[in-house]
């Protein structure tokens, strides 16, 4: 580690009616990565917007080598060397990598773009980040990982002495995951200051030198990352302990029920003959690297997809599932990995989004029954804990970890008994996480079958009774629990044909 | 942080969050420019002046009342305008040339109306067509239909004064020497009926909740496809009555008329506040909307301001409400 390149000093700044940073410290050096560490609503992006200038802080100041600064604007800041790599990609899908990374400062040739240079400047990025992109593909053919690459090639085009990364790893792969750290390593041995955000404890203890810890808008302090444990940091920012022990022996018993049968499902080029069963109470975990076809087997299994061929068997009856209508219809339920676009609609109350699929349960005749479909709604907020003032309060203003259990409340009050789980802890907070844990181990405790894809290894230990293990749109392993492993699969989760 | 409402204490009121600041605000301005225009014209303040305000309100009323659908799915309906031509010409033409009771017209009028609507729905539900573009193709059909069933003749619905003529009596019913706006009590009707189907039906919920995110309305085992062509099946029996409406107030449709209408009823529903890009709005506000538009329309040739200032008025009118809906959106993302 350098000399401090940014000090970040009682930073404060109030919204109407919230203190979103009370007196905030970080201090980053140059060659050093600084994770920034807090529940979801500590305040790390109000942080980072502030250092960015997209918000002006009340007080406080911050000091950039050596001057102190305060950027009106993230050009600015972008100009003087702050850049961000934003959690979800800021990329225009129909241009070329190359037009992506010299956006708005294109390479002219009199009037006209030169192209011809922007490419040969974005494969010299390339090459010094030693990562394999053609500048001239177009934007949306690269896998998710890739873009992100792009993403950090633009970044150090600004010639970036300060790079953050908000969350990088949400939607990569292990490999992609190796490869960015890989490139963070040595932007690091460049003597930048890298500031990085993530709620994976695992990849805070890899890559990290230093953690800061925030909780309730507040500074809670700083650590060496080797001197600490997983454990010393997720108390700074619950305040409480959680562990994370993987499941030791199946919860459900070898003759319970098999309530769905799935039987060589084919779907677009994504779901290679699939065949898996599911039994009673059991939380079946679909493990698997990013794009192996588990959250598209899941779709196709509830008809959001069309399937080409496959059957599918709910309690031994064979159904013909075309649509999300006929899944429901069967008592399944889907709870999609992009909350947003596919789970809730956001601008509507807690109750409306909780009685969606169940609707004609809440009628008086002709006409909706405000008043049964609010005493529903109400009753899983206080059965799941959800927090929000009221069932009429818009979803928008609830945290991702409480729009979650509004999605689940969907679904049980439908009285769904399959209920299919994508990924559903992502963007959620440790210790809504846990909650969401808690309730899916009830939940299957009471009967319920569960299909839990995830792509956090820990996730999949801890919660599974037992593992199918996807590989490029194939099933490619199935594993107890008790003789499930990490390294066991990774090794089926990598078994390309 | 859940806490996002940074209004001031009126915002906060809760009967101001319960009608909708935009609705109150429209409805400001609106008593400002009624006061300002009797003011200050003396042909304002006549009676036959309120009359034909109410005429002019009746059919932009009832097509903006079914385009409001249109809209909260998140789509649109162009057809509307030269569609409420095309049906009224094709009523009046079974009345006038073919001898049908009056009854036949009023019927066909609003049969027209449902089968243009249904092929709209299916046209956007299930060919999957841009709605812009689905019924800005069928606007061009019905604009060329309207013209071929008459033979490209104008159509008059029989007047008030022969026996036939009640359809105009519906809305403008002589008690002695004065004549009453009658329709005023239709219009209700149907925005009370249309209110209570969007805010406390199933299908209602189901079209609001389609507008704001229509993936997880889908994936909440509802079929969408269904919901949103009743959008536009209801838009096209309200031009249907709409068309009633308009051959009642005036005399002679030029066939291929009506163009230009459709865009001063999305305008309504818009001032009144629902969201051009779906998942909000209320009958209530559009019918707040269209009697602004129809005020403007009368009002502005009496104070000297002729049909080039009206556009012109009624476009700054239109961005300024399309803003107040940008910045509401900007507050949920």
């Amino acid at each position: 580690m350098g000399d401090v390149i940014l000090t970040m000093k009682g930073i404060d700044k109030s919204f109407p009616g919230v203190h979103a940073l009370d007196h905030v410290d970080l201090e980053v050096r140059k060659g050093e990565v600084h994770a920034l560490m807090g529940e979801n609503g500590a305040g790390k992006s109000t942080l980072m917007k502030v250092l960015t200038g997209i918000y002006h802080k009340d007080s406080g100041t911050i000091t950039y080598e050596g001057k102190e600064v305060e950027f009106s604007n993230p050009r600015e800041a972008q100009d003087a060397g702050i850049v961000i790599v934003h959690q979800e990609l800021n990329m225009m899908g129909h241009l070329t990598v190359a037009q992506n990374i010299f956006i708005g400062r294109e390479y002219m040739k009199g009037k006209l773009i030169d192209d011809k240079r922007m490419n040969e400047e974005a494969r010299k990025l390339f090459d010094q980040l030693g990562i394999d992109i053609d500048p001239t593909e177009t934007m949306s053919r690269l896998t998710v990982g890739k873009q992100q690459m792009c993403e950090i090639a633009k970044a150090i085009s600004h010639e970036a002495k300060v790079i953050i990364f908000d969350e990088p790893s949400a939607a990569l792969t292990e490999a992609e995951i190796e490869e960015l750290f890989k490139i963070i390593r040595d932007l690091r041995a460049k003597q930048m200051g890298i500031v990085y955000i993530s709620h994976r404890m695992d990849e805070i203890k890899v890559i990290t030198d230093r953690v800061t810890v925030m909780r309730d808008g507040g500074y809670v302090g700083t650590l060496i990352t080797k001197d600490c444990t997983k454990d010393d940091i997720i108390n700074m920012m619950v305040g409480r302990v959680i562990y994370e022990d993987p499941k030791t022996e199946s919860a459900v018993s070898p003759d319970a029920p098999v309530v769905l049968k799935v039987e060589h499902l084919n779907a677009g080029r994504m779901v290679k003959d699939v065949s898996f069963e599911l039994r009673k109470g059991e939380i079946l975990g679909f493990s698997g690297l990013m794009g192996a076809g588990r959250t598209e087997t899941a779709r196709a299994l509830f008809g959001a997809d069309p399937k080409q061929s496959g059957d599918i068997y709910v309690n031994g009856k064979k159904v013909d599932i075309k649509s999300p209508q006929d899944a429901v219809k069967c008592g399944i339920g889907y709870l999609s990995e992009d909350r947003k676009r596919f789970g809730i609609v956001v601008d509507k109350t807690v109750a409306e989004n909780s009685t969606m699929a169940s609707l004609e349960y809440y009628m008086k005749g002709l006409f909706i029954n405000k008043k049964k479909e609010n005493e529903a709604a109400q009753k899983y907020v206080d059965l799941l804990k959800t927090k929000t003032p009221g069932v009429d309060q818009l979803v928008v203003n609830l945290s991702g970890g409480n729009q979650q259990k509004v999605v689940i409340a969907k679904w049980l009050i439908r009285n769904c008994d399959i209920l299919i789980f994508d990924e559903p802890t992502r963007g959620i907070d440790v210790g809504a996480k846990s909650e969401i844990y808690q309730l899916m181990s009830e939940l299957a405790a009471e009967g319920k079958s569960i299909i839990m894809i995830s792509s956090e290894m820990t996730e999949i230990l801890r919660m599974s009774d037992r593992i199918v293990v996807m590989c490029e749109g194939r099933k490619t392993g199935e594993l107890s629990i008790e003789e499930a492993t990490q390294e066991r699969i990774m090794h089926a989760a990598t078994l390309r044909e | 942080m859940t806490d996002k409402k940074n209004g001031n204490a009126f915002t906060n009121n809760p009967l101001v969050r319960a009608i909708g600041l935009q609705k109150i605000v429209v409805l400001l301005v609106l008593v400002v420019m009624l006061v300002f225009f009797t003011s200050v014209s003396s042909t304002f303040r006549q009676y036959s002046t309120v009359l034909s305000i109410f005429d002019a309100t009746y059919y932009l009323a009832f097509l903006a009342m079914g385009v409001t659908f249109c809209l909260i799915t998140g789509g649109v309906d162009l057809s509307i305008g030269t569609g409420m031509f095309c049906y009224a010409l094709a009523g009046g033409y079974m009345i006038t040339h073919k001898d049908m009771p009056v009854i036949v017209g009023i019927l066909v009028t609003l049969a027209c109306g449902l089968i243009m609507g249904t092929i709209n729905g299916l046209i956007v539900s299930r060919g999957g067509h841009a709605p812009f573009l689905a019924t800005l193709c069928t606007m061009m059909i019905v604009r060329g239909l309207g013209a071929i069933i008459t033979g490209g003749a104008s159509i008059t619905w029989p007047s008030s004064s022969s026996p036939n003529g009640w359809t105009r009596l519906l809305f403008k019913i002589p008690i002695g020497d004065t004549r009453y706006p009658l329709g005023i009590v239709w219009v209700l009707l149907v925005a009370v009926l249309l209110s209570l189907f969007l805010n406390k039906t199933r299908p209602g919920r189901y079209i609001i909740a389609i507008g704001s995110n229509k993936e997880a309305t889908r994936l909440s085992g509802i079929n969408v496809a269904n919901y949103q062509m009743l959008a536009y099946i209801i838009s096209g029996l309200c031009t249907g009555l709409g068309a009633l409406a308009y051959c009642s107030a005036y005399q002679s449709m030029a066939p291929s008329g009506g163009g230009g209408i459709e865009l001063n009823a999305i305008g309504g529903a818009i001032i009144g506040g629902t969201s051009m890009s779906g998942g909000s709005g209320t009958v209530a506000g559009t019918i707040i909307g269209v009697c602004f538009m129809s005020v403007l329309q009368i009002g502005l040739p009496m104070i000297g301001l002729q049909a080039n200032y009206q556009q012109i008025i009624i476009g700054i009118v239109l961005i300024v409400a399309v803003y107040i809906d940008v910045l509401k959106n900007k507050k949920l993302a």
